[in-house]
């Protein structure tokens, strides 16, 4: 129980700056046009890598179970333009009859 | 609700794993802190695990840092605010942020992420987090946000399809935040590569 503790406080502190440095050294001056650039591609790279990583990664390995299948509905209904909590809940739905 | 299962099991009690969700409330540092340390690792291998997971966010708060608002002080509370999700709900393109959004998004996900822990912990062996697909959730929600960002150009697709390569690549090989770290910057630095 020690070391869950240890964890809980060191990581309290060490997330909270993480999420302040750059905000609170910044400031609210413009960033440079690169890095505007750079931010605006930020999102597609992140957002891909956590669907990845989320879908396929199961304890350090690549696998493909009823989530992989779940996610995938999801993503053909945003393709053919279902609102987003319906696409959602079709994925969620299709795991969840798969797993029965 | 799924990590106050997880914590249940690995024997933490009822009171850690809430004040873990309500001080660092961050899903992914969490679940690797409770992988690492039910497998028998160290707290220090834990932490950094953890930091790992949740080095994105210094990447994503320099983001964000031009839509907030206030002193030092309210800007750094202000960027707490910053989770996956409302981060890419918040962007406006073109490297623009919506600092209402931002913040407005956060506040329920936080309310539903410490009282899903607290649900979690209590009700523990009742729950199976997979029956429900509550793995589903957030994998297609993103992926959601991700097909509206590629519908903003080709550079988009661009940087989504390295980034995909190289979380793939290294799933197997490292500890779970790099993926998505190094699919970052792998994504940028090829698209840099390609513009010159």
């Amino acid at each position: 129980m020690k070391a869950v503790w240890t964890s809980i406080v060191v990581l309290a502190i060490a997330n909270f700056a993480i999420k302040a440095a750059g905000p609170v050294f910044l400031g609210a001056r413009e960033l440079p046009r690169l890095a505007v650039d750079v931010i605006a591609l930020l999102a597609s790279a992140i957002l891909a890598a956590l669907v990845v990583v989320g879908t396929f990664s199961e304890d350090g390995r690549l696998s493909a179970d009823a989530q992989t299948v779940g996610v995938a509905v999801s993503g053909v209904a945003f393709v053919l333009r279902v609102p987003i909590l319906a696409a959602i809940a079709l994925g969620a739905l299709t795991a969840a009859l798969i797993r029965l | 609700m799924s990590f106050g299962v997880l914590a249940r099991e690995l024997g933490w009690g009822l009171v850690a794993p809430i004040v873990f969700s309500g001080t660092v409330f961050s899903g992914s540092a969490q679940f690797a802190v409770a992988d690492v340390l039910g497998a028998g690792g160290s707290a220090v291998a834990a932490i950094v695990a953890a930091l790992l997971v949740n080095a994105r966010f210094a990447v994503m708060g320099v983001a964000v840092a031009p839509a907030l608002r206030g002193g030092r002080l309210r800007r750094a509370l202000e960027a707490q605010s910053t989770v996956d999700a409302s981060w890419a709900l918040a962007n406006r393109g073109g490297g623009r942020f919506d600092r209402a959004l931002l913040i407005g998004a956060t506040l329920p996900q936080y309310l539903a992420w410490v009282g899903g822990t607290a649900i979690g912990v209590f009700a523990g062996d009742s729950i199976d987090p997979e029956a429900l697909a509550l793995d589903v959730l957030f994998p297609a929600f993103f992926l959601g946000l991700l097909i509206d960002e590629l519908r903003n150009g080709r550079e988009h697709v661009g940087a989504a399809l390295i980034a995909v390569a190289v979380a793939l690549a290294l799933v197997p090989f490292t500890p779970p935040g790099i993926p998505i770290v190094a699919a970052c910057a792998g994504a940028l630095l090829g698209l840099r590569g390609r513009s010159r």
